[in-house]
């Protein structure tokens, strides 16, 4: 690809601490500093700083945001108060899913959505194609950065920096104000590690001076930068689906696991077929399997059962640096997602034996 | 970037230490940093008779997989059995203690093809 890579507004300084910066979703990205066994320890251990800046942020306002949003979205935004976010994914027309999201309600009539960045545009386009009402649409995704502070002393460390009690922001709340002397942060309780802590949308201008800040206070507990490389290993062993691989235009949530986040309580975009197919139930679903043999997994292996049959494929592999053994998921059909069933990964020229998993790998 | 001058390389970013008919064969400083954190070495292919460029073997980090081809022609006649319990190794010692077979050569006119440790840094873009 020639397209010019769109940088975030802290690359220098990460490619000063080290990292190893990769094209990503059209973004330069840092991939990792030191190592990913290494980092991903780290934020299950202790606390890491991720720069995500990547991520899309849209802003939907007026009298009629939460009726797009209800449209759009497969979970039900009326559930939202102002303070609270809401993991949820846009359907398409066909079965399938434009992306995965979180909204943010952050007044009674405006509404943070963050989606992919790989997605950006398709999601932009495919929302303002929807938006009959002409709600106001403001995409700040290249004037935001994001920043995921991860681990069991992510709170420890972010203290040190706010007046805002950040132990009384329960799960999927949070709370705007000021940090590291930067105001109108949104301090949110939400993060792709299953690791805890926090995840901070502050103003491109702020960016560093909160960076800084952060690496700073969190010096006496060993915080470290994290690379996308742990972001993956980390949330592959939580289960937590990542656009691409585990979900797209062609699954289904429901086949997903996603069931949780289809509400079947108002309309949405191909809400009657997804609700006919969660009751004629689905014919493959996507499961967690672990490695009984030596081997890993990786996006697109062939999975069989005992009698050589094929019966899906891997979307998402890895080492887990926790287990230390091969973990994945991937879709199967629906007779093989029990737990402790026998599958067989395709590697290369050889049939490894896994068992699937109840999601997640690590328990806390 | 470690690239001792001593060696044989391979554009396939493997290094050959040839003693007599014998060389040892590794990875890389280089392909090692590439490929990130090594869990898993597979090498399969000990008493086999391999054509240069065949693969001997694979190497499984974290983030991706990558084979290992036959840098010269030859007879694996040994693996670093090491390498089945501490595969980070070859992340921490790849040009000693990281070393992944032992072949027996069959054609020594191969190793003329061979880069030297300049060609090699060249190729990485190392000077």
């Amino acid at each position: 690809m020639d397209t010019e890579l769109i940088s975030i507004a802290l690359e220098a300084k990460h490619k000063e601490l080290g990292a190893k910066m990769v094209p990503f979703a059209g973004y330069l990205m840092p991939l990792q500093y030191t190592s990913v066994v290494q980092e991903h320890k780290t934020v299950r251990e202790g606390v890491g700083i991720f720069d995500v800046s990547h991520m899309g942020e849209f802003i939907l306002k007026g009298s009629k945001a939460l009726d797009l949003i209800q449209k759009i979205s497969s979970n039900d935004a009326t559930k939202l108060n102002v303070g609270s976010a809401q993991y949820s994914c846009m359907p398409n027309e066909k079965g399938g899913v434009v992306d995965d999201l979180i909204i943010y309600k952050l007044e009674e009539e405006e509404y943070l959505l963050v989606v992919n960045a790989s997605n950006i545009e398709k999601d932009w386009n495919w929302i303002q194609s929807h938006n009959t009402e002409n709600v106001e649409m403001i995409d700040r995704s290249n004037e935001i950065s994001l920043f995921a502070v991860q681990g069991p002393l992510a709170t420890k460390v972010l203290q040190q920096l706010t007046k805002v009690a950040l132990a009384d922001i329960p799960y999927y709340t949070f709370v705007i104000g000021e940090i590291a002397g930067i105001q109108n942060v949104i301090i949110s309780a939400t993060g792709y590690t299953g690791a805890g802590g926090f995840e901070l949308y502050v103003p491109n201008t702020g960016a560093e001076q909160l960076w800084n800040a952060i690496l700073d206070a969190g010096k006496e507990d060993n915080i470290q930068p994290i690379g996308l490389g742990a972001r993956d290993t980390l949330r592959l062993e939580m289960g937590f689906c990542l656009y691409g691989n585990d979900i797209d235009d062609t699954t289904s949530p429901l086949e997903a696991g996603l069931g949780w986040i289809t509400k079947f309580t108002k309309p949405f975009i191909n809400s009657k077929a997804l609700q006919q197919q969660k009751e004629e139930g689905v014919t493959r679903r996507l499961v967690g399997f672990e490695m009984i043999e030596k081997g890993i997994p990786r996006a697109g292996y062939q999975i069989y059962d005992e009698k050589d049959n094929l019966i899906g494929n891997v979307t998402s592999g890895s080492q887990s640096p926790m287990l230390e053994k091969g973990i994945g998921l991937g879709y199967v059909t629906i007779s093989h997602t029990k737990a402790d069933s026998s599958v067989f990964i395709q590697i290369r020229n050889k049939r490894v034996k896994a068992i699937v998993k109840k999601l997640p790998f690590i328990k806390k | 970037m470690n690239t001792p001058q001593e060696l044989k390389y391979s554009k396939d970013h493997e290094w050959i230490r040839i003693e007599g008919n014998i060389a040892y064969i590794g990875i890389t400083d280089f392909a090692q940093s590439e490929l990130g954190d090594i869990v898993y070495v597979e090498m399969e292919s000990l008493d086999e008779e391999l054509n240069e460029g065949e693969v001997m073997g694979s190497i499984e980090a974290v983030k991706t997989v990558s084979d290992i081809f036959m840098p010269v022609s030859g007879t694996v006649i040994e693996i670093n059995d090491k390498l089945e319990s501490e595969p980070e190794i070859v992340n921490s010692d790849p040009y000693n203690n990281g070393w992944l077979a032992k072949i027996e050569i069959s054609n020594p006119d191969e190793v003329n093809a061979l880069l030297n440790a300049d060609g090699y840094k060249k190729l990485i873009g190392a000077e």
